[in-house]
């Protein structure tokens, strides 16, 4: 049972994708500048990672080594259709809205990364529940950002006002630049800091060590 | 001829794939340690860029395009749903072809570059170059000029990156910044250095 909780709730904060193994970065900056945007991406993700590991872990034995890449990305862009046309059918204008990035999810580090590292290796079930925890460990990152971004870009979560901003006569003068993709980073950045100080094992190594200040008689 | 060399000078820095659209981050973000690997691995983005976006665009327009068929006699058929899944199986297959044939006939590339190849495959600037050339509707002389432009522009950013990242070991970090954090910082700053292309018109 604690091996189910280890692979499910573990890359939450643990072994978070974005903050720690660094996979699946580019669509988390491109699509969370508004938080209903960001959960339909992050459903999305999650069904295609836990759904394309899944099928990896029952063929993996069939699988000969030299063309298992294209065998895997067959697997996971049939699944990233049937998710385009489901949203193209259900949520037109939230497709319209994510448009190539949707698409995007086949190369998607994290769901070929999980079925590489993880369902190549490990029983269809186990690598499904590891799918949902590593979709899981995005969506929160993803949402996070996305909160940030909304509520300080635009004075708005989930498209709701929070914050009346001074053009409609609020108090609120709402930050532009969280609007644009590089706030992504530096929100992402500051979210590795918070995470990393709070779980000190994550912290890197420095390459060099800095020689600590000489002594003041020493300078003289 | 003109109107080529502004698409490649807009592929190169206005829509710079790094930086401007942001696609290929996982590997611009894991590989720029060093300035010699992000060089190996920036040309071999170019070289598969060349390749697979001329062969998509190919594709798209004589196989999957909505009335492409009618060569073949059938001219009600739109096979783009297909798009997704053709587009990734000829990006898997020129990377694995290029493996081999690079084994095979230049080992001295093949070891610079072995590590990076089977990693082109999942890097979104590949996918994401086909993807804009099909919705920007290119013929095939276009898609060759954006291929190699937004393949240099990515080779550009990662070198860039590389290169920054090289002297900031030597900084003073704060511990939990340090490694990834600053650098998602720093590329933050060089996208919105970036941005100031945006408002250039050509």
């Amino acid at each position: 049972m604690s091996e189910v909780k280890k692979v499910l709730f573990g890359p939450i904060l643990a072994n978070n994708p974005i903050a720690l193994q660094i996979l699946g970065i580019c669509s988390a900056l491109a699509v969370t500048s508004s938080m209903s945007v960001s959960l339909v991406m992050a459903i999305a993700l999650t069904l295609v990672t836990a759904f394309s590991n899944f099928f990896i872990a029952i063929i993996r034995n069939y699988i000969p080594n030299s063309i298992r890449i294209i065998v895997q990305m067959i697997i996971i862009a049939s699944l990233v259709i049937v998710v385009d046309q489901v949203l193209r059918a259900f949520a037109f204008e939230i497709s319209k809205q994510l448009s190539v990035f949707v698409g995007l999810i086949i190369t998607n580090c994290i769901v070929m990364g999980r079925a590489e590292a993880y369902a190549m290796k490990n029983g269809p079930v186990m690598s499904f529940l590891d799918g949902i925890g590593n979709g899981l460990g995005y969506s929160a990152m993803l949402m996070v950002v996305a909160f940030f971004r909304e509520l300080l870009g635009a004075g708005k979560l989930f498209g709701h006002v929070i914050f009346q901003t001074v053009q409609n006569g609020g108090w609120y003068q709402p930050n532009g630049l969280m609007l644009l993709p590089p706030s992504a980073f530096f929100v992402i950045g500051l979210i590795i800091w918070a995470l990393r100080s709070y779980k000190k094992e994550q912290v890197e190594e420095p390459d060099f060590k800095i020689a600590a200040n000489s002594r003041v008689q020493e300078a003289l | 001829m003109e109107h080529l060399i502004s698409l490649f000078v807009k592929a190169v820095f206005v829509e710079n794939m790094a930086l401007a659209f942001f696609l290929g981050m996982c590997t611009l973000l894991a590989l720029s340690k060093k300035v010699e690997t992000a060089i190996g691995l920036g040309v071999a983005v170019i070289v598969v860029l060349a390749i697979t976006v001329p062969l998509n665009n190919l594709l798209y327009q004589n196989l999957l395009k909505d009335g492409a068929l009618q060569w073949a006699g059938l001219p009600n058929v739109d096979l783009s749903f297909l798009g997704l899944l053709s587009y990734i199986g000829v990006i898997a297959a020129v990377v694995q072809i290029l493996e081999m044939a690079l084994d095979k006939y230049v080992p001295a590339l093949y070891n610079a570059l072995g590590v990076f190849l089977p990693l082109i495959t999942v890097n979104c600037a590949i996918m994401g170059a086909s993807l804009f050339m099909v919705e920007r509707d290119y013929n095939f002389s276009e898609s060759v000029v954006y291929g190699v432009g937004a393949g240099i522009g990515w080779a550009l950013a990662i070198a860039a990156l590389a290169g920054i990242r090289e002297k900031l070991k030597y900084s003073d970090v704060p511990a939990g910044l340090r490694g990834l954090g600053i650098t998602f910082i720093t590329v933050g700053l060089m996208s919105l250095g970036f941005m100031s292309f945006s408002g250039v018109q050509l």
